[in-house]
This record gives C-alpha cells, sequence and structure tokens, in this order.
C-alpha cells in the first residue's frame, strides 16, 4: 500500500522514548475503552499508486465524454486553454491555506485582488469578495446581505431553479419569506406582477439576465422599480454576457452575484464551481467572505492583505452575516488567470457563443415541428418546442456525440451554444435532428 | 459627562444627549478602522446595544445609558474613525433626544475608580 | 509585483486567439462600453502567474503546522485522478447511463465515510465545513420540527469553538448559549448539566477539542444532551486524530460534518475549494439534502428533505481526491496516519515545552496549543512576533489567538506527513527565537526580514479601502 507517512520503525521507537510512552496506543489514552475500536474500519487494505490509478482510470471510462454539448442550465462548456491548468496547479498555489500570512502570501492575495478586480470590471459594481461556494449559494447570502428588519425576497420570473431551490433552503433556515413572482407568457419578468407584489415587507427583488431560458430580462426597468420602492437588486448574471451586455452597476442593482464556472472552470460533474458576489460602497459591511485590500508593509512596499475582517464568523460570531470560512480561492484564481489569458478575446468568446447561438437556434426552427417558445432577445440559451418525443431525440442525438438540450417537459428543450462547438458540428446535430424528425 | 460599565460615556445637555466610548475603551479596541453610525430615529434602550465599533481583530457593541431616539449622528467619523482614539470624549457617536436616563451612571471619579477595580 | 493590468501597455496584444467563425456575427439589441480586459501576449502571462505563485507559500514549499487546519501533503495521484478528462468533462446533468464511472466512486466514497464516521447516511452537497456546519444544524432544526418539538431554540458551543460554529448555528435562526470550558479545556460538566432545558436543540463539539485534546468526558456529555431532548454535533475539523480509533457515531454524536480538505488530503487551494460531507444517524436520514449517493441508504433518505444547499450534487472533484486517498491507504493506512499524526503533535511538543508553556501539559492528540502570555508579560515579545520570526527560517506559523480561550495561543499541528527531522528543524528555530526573546527581542518584532515583503499595514488597508484595481 502507498503511505505518506515517512515515519521508520526507529523514528517511531526513538519519538516515543522522547515523549515518555511505551507504545503508539498509549498516546490515545484518554479514549475510553467503551468507545476504543478494536476491529479494523471496514474499508479494504490499501493499494499501491498504481493500483489506484489504474482503479480511478477504469472509472473514469464509465463516463461518457460527449464531444458536442447543447446544454447549459447553470454548467457551461467553454474551452479551456491547456496553458490554465498548467498555470494555476503550480503547488504554490494549490498547496496553500488561506492567505493569513501576508508576508509569504503576496501571490495568493495579489491573485485575489486580481480577481476582485475582474468581477468589478465585469458587474461594473465596487466591491467583489474572494468567491463564495458557487452561484446558488452568492444568491442565498446576497438575501441576507438584504434583510436585516425586513425579511422578505421576492423572485422575479424565470430564476435558475437550482438558484431558487439554495435561496429556499437559506430561507427556510434563517427564517426568511421568499415569494416568487413567475414569468409571464413571454418567458420574461412580469413587471406589473412584480410591482404589485413589493409591499412594504419587502427587502429585495431577485431577478436574472440573461434568465433561465436564456431571455435577456429588462433589467433597467427592475432597477428603476426596485430603487423607487426604496428595496435592494440583487442582479444574478452570466460572466460571459457580461463581457457584452449592459452592466448589472449600470441597471441599477445593489448587488450582483453569478456563477463564475463559464471563467475556465471544468464542468466538473456540479463542481467546485465559483460564486461572484459583487456590491455597492453603501453595502460592503454587510458583504460576508474573504475580501483583500491594497495596503503598504513596513518597508514602504505596496502590499496585499485581507481585510474588513471585523465582517467574518471569526471575529463577529453568532453576529455575522454568515459563517462562511473556505471559499473557492483556486476557483477564483482560475477565473482570474483564465481572463488574463483571454484578455480582449474573452469579447470574442461571448460574440461567438450569442452568434452561434442564433445561427443554430434558425436552422432548429426551420424544421418541420419545432419552434422557438419565446421570442424575446436571448444569449446563448434558448428553448423550443417540438412534435418529437424529446427523450428519444436525445438518446439518438446522444449515440451521434452530442449532448442535446435540457428537456423541461418531453415537448420542450433548453438548448446551450457556446463558442466550443464548431460550425461544421452544429450542421451535423442539425442533420440528425432533421432525420429523426422526418422518420416521426 | 457621565459614564456606563460597558465604557461609553454620556453627555446631557437638557432633552439631549451625545453619546461616545471612554479613552479606556478605545484603548482596549485598538485602532479603530469602522464606526457603524446608527440611522437616524432608531430608537435606543437602556442598557441595549445600539452599534458597534470595530478595529482590525476585534468588533465590540456600544451600549446606551439612556433609552430615546437618535436625532443626529457623527457623519465626520465615517472617514475619520481615528478620531475615535485620538480624542475619544470629542468624538461623540450620536445624538440622543432621551426620554429617560439610566439610573446608576458614574461620574468621572467614580468611572476612574471603576477602571482602576477592573485591572 | 505590478498588476496583470498594468502590464498591458500595448493595444492588439493576445495571449490565445479563438477560430474564425465563419458566420455572421448576431447583433444584440444593446452593448456596454467595451470592457477594459487586458492585452498581453501568452509568455508574459505565464511569467505573471508564475511569479504570483513564487510569491506564494503552500505545503509543497515547506512546514505548514497551522493548527486546526490539517496542512497534510496533498498526494500528486489525487490531482493525477482529478484531471481525467472522464471526469472533469461531464455535463452535471448528463443522462445516469454516461456518468456510471461517477456513481460509482460517490457511492464508494460515501459508504466509506459512513464507515469512518458511524453514520447511516452522507451528504457531498455541502462545498466546506462552515457549509457542512450550516446543512447539519439544518438537520437538527428539521428534526425537532418534524417531531413538533418546536421549542427547541439553543444551540450550545463551547467558548473554545471555531467562529464559524456560532455563526452557521445563527444563520439557521437558532439562539447561540455559550458553554464554559473546565481547567483541561474539555466541556465544563456541571455548567452543562444547568445549561440544557427544555429550549436545547443541540450541542456543537470539536473532538479531540480546540485544544488538541480528546475530551475524555465524550459519553457523559452526549447522555446530558440526548436526556435533555437534544442532538449531538460533531464538527470534524479535528478527525484526522481518530480514523480508525473511534468514531463519533460510536462516541454519541447524531451528525457529523467533515472537511475532505483536511482529514482527506484534498488540498486547501490557497483558501478553498473544500468539500464538507455531512452524516447522520438513521432518525435523521429523512432531512438529508436531495441527491444522496451510497449503496446502504436507509429506505426514508431525503423523503423530508431539507432541499438543496448548493447547485448540482457537491464539489465532486475535491471528493474525488479524498476517494482516491482513502482507496489508497485503505483502513490499515487511515489509522496509521492518524496514530503518526499523533506522534508527530506529541514529539514536537515535547521538544518545545521545556522552554514554552503549554496550555493544557499533558499527551495531546494531533495538534496542541502553547500560550505565549507570560513571554509577552515578560519580554514584550508576542504570539505575532514569534509566528512573524518562524517565516525567516521558511516555517508557516501556526494558527495563532486562536482558541480564544487561550492568550497569546500558538496552536500546532504537524500533521503525520512530517518526518522526525522536520519536526526537529521547527523546534530547533522555536528554540533559536526563544534564546532571542531575552537578549534581542527587537530581532523578533523586527521579523521577518527574508520575506518578499515586511509587516504589513492593517489598519490603513481596513481604515481606507482599496479593493480593486483603479486605472
Amino acid at each position: 500500500m502507498a503511505k505518506y507517512t515517512p515515519h521508520t520503525s526507529e523514528d517511531v521507537r526513538d519519538m516515543l522514548q522522547r515523549v515518555g510512552v511505551e507504545s503508539v496506543k498509549d498516546l490515545f489514552n484518554d479514549v475510553d475503552k467503551s468507545i476504543r475500536r478494536t476491529e479494523p474500519l471496514n474499508i479494504p487494505e490499501g493499494v499501491s499508486q498504481f493500483e489506484a490509478y489504474n482503479k480511478f482510470k477504469s472509472m473514469a471510462k464509465k463516463n461518457v465524454v460527449i464531444d458536442t454539448i447543447l446544454r447549459g442550465a447553470g454548467s457551461y462548456d467553454h474551452f479551456i486553454p491547456p496553458t490554465l491548468p498548467a498555470l494555476v496547479n503550480r503547488s504554490e498555489f494549490l498547496t496553500a491555506y488561506t492567505p493569513y500570512q501576508p508576508e509569504i502570501s503576496q501571490g495568493i492575495l495579489q491573485s485575489i485582488f486580481e480577481y476582485q478586480s475582474y468581477m468589478c470590471m465585469l458587474t461594473g459594481m465596487d466591491i467583489s469578495n474572494a468567491s463564495v461556494y458557487d452561484g446558488a449559494t452568492a444568491c442565498a447570502e446576497a438575501m441576507h446581505m438584504c434583510c436585516d428588519k425586513k425579511r422578505k425576497m421576492i423572485i422575479a420570473g424565470a430564476v435558475n431553479p437550482q438558484y431558487t431551490a439554495v435561496i429556499e433552503t437559506y430561507a427556510t433556515a434563517g427564517d426568511f419569506e421568499i415569494v416568487c413572482v413567475p414569468e409571464g407568457s413571454n418567458g420574461k419578468i412580469d413587471l406589473c406582477a412584480l410591482e404589485n407584489a413589493i409591499d412594504d415587507t419587502v427587502a429585495g427583488v431577485y431577478a436574472q439576465s440573461p434568465n433561465y431560458f436564456g431571455l435577456i430580462e429588462d433589467m433597467k426597468a427592475v432597477g428603476a422599480l426596485t430603487s423607487e420602492r426604496k428595496v435592494k437588486f440583487v442582479y444574478i448574471f452570466n460572466p460571459v454576457a457580461a463581457a457584452l451586455l449592459p452592466t448589472a452597476a449600470a441597471d441599477g442593482a445593489d448587488i450582483a452575484v453569478g456563477e463564475g464556472q463559464p471563467l475556465g472552470i471544468s464542468m466538473g460533474f456540479g463542481g467546485p464551481y465559483l460564486g461572484i458576489m459583487t456590491c455597492k460602497t453603501a453595502m460592503q459591511r454587510r458583504m460576508p467572505g474573504r475580501i483583500v485590500g491594497e495596503t503598504v508593509d513596513n518597508r514602504g512596499n505596496k502590499a496585499y492583505v485581507l481585510t474588513l475582517q471585523a465582517r467574518e464568523q471569526h471575529i463577529r460570531r453568532e453576529k455575522a452575516l454568515s459563517s462562511i470560512c473556505s471559499n473557492e480561492a483556486h476557483c477564483a484564481l482560475t477565473a482570474t488567470v483564465y481572463l488574463s489569458l483571454m484578455g480582449k478575446e474573452f469579447i470574442n468568446v461571448a460574440k461567438q457563443s450569442v452568434s452561434k447561438a442564433h445561427y443554430f437556434m434558425e436552422r432548429l426552427t426551420a424544421i418541420d415541428g419545432f419552434t422557438l417558445k419565446y421570442k424575446g432577445e436571448f444569449f446563448h440559451e434558448f428553448v423550443t418546442e417540438c412534435k418529437l418525443n424529446v427523450a428519444k431525440l436525445n438518446k439518438r442525438l446522444l449515440k451521434e456525440g452530442c449532448l442535446g438540450g435540457l428537456e423541461l417537459d418531453e415537448r420542450t428543450l433548453l438548448w446551450c451554444v457556446t463558442e466550443k462547438p464548431s460550425i461544421e458540428q452544429l450542421d451535423t446535430v442539425i442533420k440528425v435532428i432533421k432525420e429523426v424528425a422526418s422518420c416521426n | 459627562m457621565k459614564f456606563l460599565k460597558t465604557h461609553e460615556w454620556i453627555d446631557v445637555n437638557g432633552k439631549k444627549a451625545k453619546v461616545g466610548v471612554s479613552d479606556y475603551a478605545q484603548e482596549q479596541l485598538g485602532d479603530i478602522v469602522f464606526v457603524n453610525l446608527p440611522e437616524i430615529g432608531t430608537e435606543v434602550v437602556i442598557g441595549k446595544a445600539y452599534t458597534d465599533i470595530e478595529s482590525v481583530k476585534a468588533v465590540s457593541e456600544v451600549f446606551a445609558g439612556c433609552s430615546g431616539k437618535v436625532v443626529a449622528v457623527n457623519e465626520e467619523l465615517l472617514d475619520a474613525p481615528e478620531k475615535i482614539n485620538e480624542a475619544p470624549y470629542d468624538s461623540w457617536i450620536a445624538e440622543i433626544e432621551f426620554t429617560k436616563l439610566q439610573d446608576d451612571l458614574m461620574d468621572e471619579a467614580e468611572y476612574k475608580s471603576y477602571v482602576e477595580s477592573q485591572q | 509585483m505590478q498588476l496583470i493590468f498594468e502590464k498591458s501597455v500595448v493595444n492588439g496584444r493576445r495571449a490565445l486567439t479563438l477560430p474564425e467563425m465563419n458566420i455572421a456575427e448576431y447583433k444584440l439589441p444593446e452593448y456596454r462600453e467595451e470592457i477594459d480586459l487586458p492585452e498581453v501576449a501568452e509568455i508574459d502571462v505565464v511569467r505573471h502567474y508564475t511569479g504570483l505563485s513564487k510569491l506564494a507559500h503552500g505545503v509543497d514549499d515547506g512546514f505548514y503546522p497551522l493548527g486546526s487546519c490539517t496542512m497534510k501533503y496533498n498526494p500528486k495521484l489525487n490531482e493525477a485522478v482529478a484531471a481525467f478528462e472522464g471526469f472533469t468533462a461531464i455535463h452535471p446533468t448528463q443522462p445516469k447511463e454516461t456518468v456510471r464511472g461517477w456513481t460509482d466512486a460517490l457511492n464508494m466514497l460515501s459508504d466509506y465515510l459512513c464507515e469512518i464516521t458511524g453514520m447511516d447516511a452522507i451528504t457531498l452537497q455541502p462545498a466546506a465545513g462552515a457549509h457542512g456546519e450550516f446543512t447539519g444544524m439544518q438537520l437538527i432544526k428539521a428534526y425537532h420540527k418534524y417531531n413538533k418539538d418546536f421549542g427547541r431554540k439553543q444551540i450550545l458551543v463551547p467558548d473554545s469553538a471555531h467562529g464559524t460554529n456560532p455563526a452557521s448555528a445563527n444563520m439557521c435562526g437558532f439562539e447561540i448559549v455559550t458553554v464554559p470550558s473546565n481547567s483541561e479545556g474539555g466541556v465544563d460538566i456541571e455548567a452543562l448539566k444547568t445549561l440544557v432545558c427544555e429550549k436545547t436543540a443541540g450541542l456543537m463539539l470539536t473532538n479531540p477539542n480546540t485544544v488538541g485534546l480528546f475530551d475524555r468526558n465524550i459519553t457523559e456529555i452526549c447522555e446530558i444532551v440526548h436526556k435533555a431532548g437534544g442532538l449531538m454535533y460533531y464538527d470534524g475539523a479535528n478527525l484526522n486524530a481518530v480514523m480508525g480509533i473511534c468514531r463519533p457515531g460510536d462516541m454519541g454524536f447524531d451528525v457529523v460534518h467533515l472537511n475532505l480538505h483536511k482529514t482527506f488530503s484534498a488540498p486547501h487551494g490557497g483558501g478553498g475549494p473544500g468539500c464538507g460531507p455531512v452524516g447522520c444517524k438513521k432518525a435523521l436520514c429523512k432531512f438529508l439534502p436531495l441527491g444522496v449517493y451510497g449503496s446502504k441508504l436507509p429506505k426514508d433518505t431525503a423523503s423530508k428533505s431539507i432541499g438543496k444547499v448548493k447547485s448540482f450534487g457537491g464539489n465532486f472533484l475535491v471528493a474525488l481526491r479524498s476517494a482516491v486517498y482513502i482507496v489508497t491507504l485503505g483502513a490499515d493506512g487511515l489509522l496509521d496516519a492518524s496514530e503518526l499524526a499523533v506522534l508527530n503533535a506529541n514529539y514536537l511538543l515535547a521538544l518545545l515545552k521545556d522552554k514554552y508553556p503549554v496550555a493544557y501539559d499533558r499527551i495531546c492528540m494531533h495538534e496542541f496549543v502553547l500560550t505565549a502570555e507570560n513571554i509577552k508579560h515578560e519580554t514584550g515579545v508576542s504570539a505575532l512576533d514569534i509566528s512573524k520570526a518562524l517565516l525567516d527560517f521558511g516555517i508557516h506559523p501556526p494558527t495563532m489567538y486562536f482558541p480564544l480561550i487561550v492568550h497569546e495561543a500558538l496552536m500546532f499541528e504537524p500533521t503525520e506527513t512530517e518526518s522526525k527531522e522536520t519536526l526537529e528543524y521547527a523546534a530547533d528555530a522555536m528554540l533559536k527565537i526563544y534564546d532571542k526573546l531575552y537578549t534581542n527581542p527587537q530581532e523578533l518584532h523586527d521579523a521577518p526580514i527574508s520575506t518578499a515583503i515586511g509587516r504589513v499595514d492593517e489598519v490603513q488597508a481596513a481604515r481606507h479601502p482599496v479593493l480593486k484595481y483603479n486605472k
């Protein structure tokens, strides 16, 4: 078996002698006999690294890596440049803890400072934290920021159901009230219904754009409404769309949150991802999590350090607004290096995603029986209805190496096209769907 | 100027009182980095915390020596929280229009011996 | 070092370019003003972040005895497996038949974690320890609610607890009642007896506790809380001391969270991501978050679920690293790891305790706490100064000023993966620092001198926050 302990039996003997006990077992005399195990754990004996590698290699082979992924719904298949893992997996980054000691952690602290700067660029907001667990928990944490005496939040329109589910869990836990104002028949926020739902007990409103169906919402109108009614506006954004669309700040957001996975982080069957949280200066003391700030050292150098710590659990304990301690620092680093590598070409990632999505939508809805469900402007996701059984269609697509749209019901699919698939790949998928459609 | 056991001062002037924290309190906290000024109109209650003050590695609640309503706050502290370290007795946090004063407030001499007894 | 933004000095430079699209660009109705991303060549991006990595200190750079954080070696094998395309390039909503490898790995890991902790089912959804606490607190809340025991609003938390404990319980709407520690750093049993009541929802406890001692009264503590109708929550931050020796489930705990990024060797990544699975006894399994893995789940698992605490299933690539770790070590290797973690801590303690006062002087578990209270009184040198002086020896300092019940605390956790020679080097460094306490304390106040920067002005950072790049 493989071990990562360097001790020889002579080492152990000498060390025990210095400690002054006879055997290793004697170190555990505080553990009462009644709870002390006499049998080994029911886990197989250890194996060599070679065997473990092969075991997991064959497990990995039982997962199907799909060539053409035309599905998003919260996890997006963008191109990950090989330079990215080569940099972020450097073990100085990977094996460090939270940067508590600034003198030997400037690399990590500066990378977080760059991350915060990037997130503020994307959103136009004043302040970003160093990340939270994922997009869904970023939404949920925003509730704690908005609510003080008033404890009701509104979820307006088609917000990703995963986010809604997590917000609701946090609300039940913390005794908040959630009111969902469903989208209108056009798939977008029903502004009249939203206006009626905002009463004196409401602390804030969540709205997502592009929304769950990919539609670009009229966030300016939401911002105008929340500002007029003096409630907080939590803007849920997609970082790729943020390269092109008007910023959350320009639309009047108080807090902008999002899922950072599209920024160079692999889909990884669901995690780890990256919770982005940004806000206006007025709310900075209510921001959860780590924040890095610039300062100077005693030699006159510019330096970075964890700051505004009095907000956090290790100081404020039960009075803290959040208990977050470990965050997604390495994912934030990944997003940072991704944006640095892509630079202005990142704008092209967004342009190609939106263009290819429209290219695919046009060809798909030209097939007999397929219609675009919502007619509004969309970014890189859209919903189709069709006469086909979508489960069967997706099975066929899978055979051809394509993950089709997410099945919202048996006739409805939520598609996503990023910059990654080539036009040839998209044309091939269209050809297969045409075949299936013509056989029905 | 009167004092509370929780190291705040209160300076009564007619029906209003200015409140702040004592020299001992600021010394214990160290470099103050933020004063969380209460909103005007906040109701304060004798013995209850109405705001807090942050240093780099600590946060300290500020308790009320009277019941009433906040009518003014010292906005100067927003940009210069260090004023509390430099001149704690000139750096009032809030002005309160009070309905009731705490009974057992200490005068300066009493407070001084109280602080000494605590050390 | 300059920021990447400051290195963008020429328009038009690119590290990477996308292939030509060969279709018309779709025009959106409204655009933002162009985002000001940097324009830097690939070699300069590579040098920039390579340069930053050299200004970081990880386990791979040197000894990292950061107490309570279990900074053990992070095996490269785990990284290699977590980079297999068959694990990374998988969409979380792919059909079941295309993710069998993932299902196998997660079922296996869940089974092993249940076995290690003595729990009946475990969720892999929470993303970190504090997120696990938050999830576990909800299980306790849901349990009492389900039993129509609506008055149980209080969570007992020892005064030595990590700040996340009270903060997580507060996020779940509980009132926090602080339990004092006894002279041995454990739970004060007599005080506990007076604090439990019909309002008690549960007690959160770390065992070994935050001073590195195994609470000898653990079964009695569980009994007192259970008798009062409360549940026992195990904070797994310190599980590294007791794998294969005793299990939280057998001690009497009802809910457990683990930190896979501590005990089970997943790297900490400069602050995350972690993975904080939460296991529970049968009576609580019905409340677990949706999407539980494992081959022997109680039938009603997640039937009265508290819902979801995270998108999709969890930080699976972190969980996978721990699965590799457990498979590699096996039952024998896990026990070996815990035994040697405890031996290492006791050895380092033995080398230091003649000079540095120990907060609780007895055989410790995987970590111990020194107190520099007297040293500070006598010499003016603080725990912070001693920590900063260690930096000049290439050693990451221990955890400082925690737990709060020990003044000028220095908490060392060497972990099992360090050799005898490394521990001796660290002890030697501490003894050299000790000699300076009385001969040249100023040198300690001035430390570190060999690092990239000196001590920073935290007051300025907090008073006048500069939190992003401004052109």
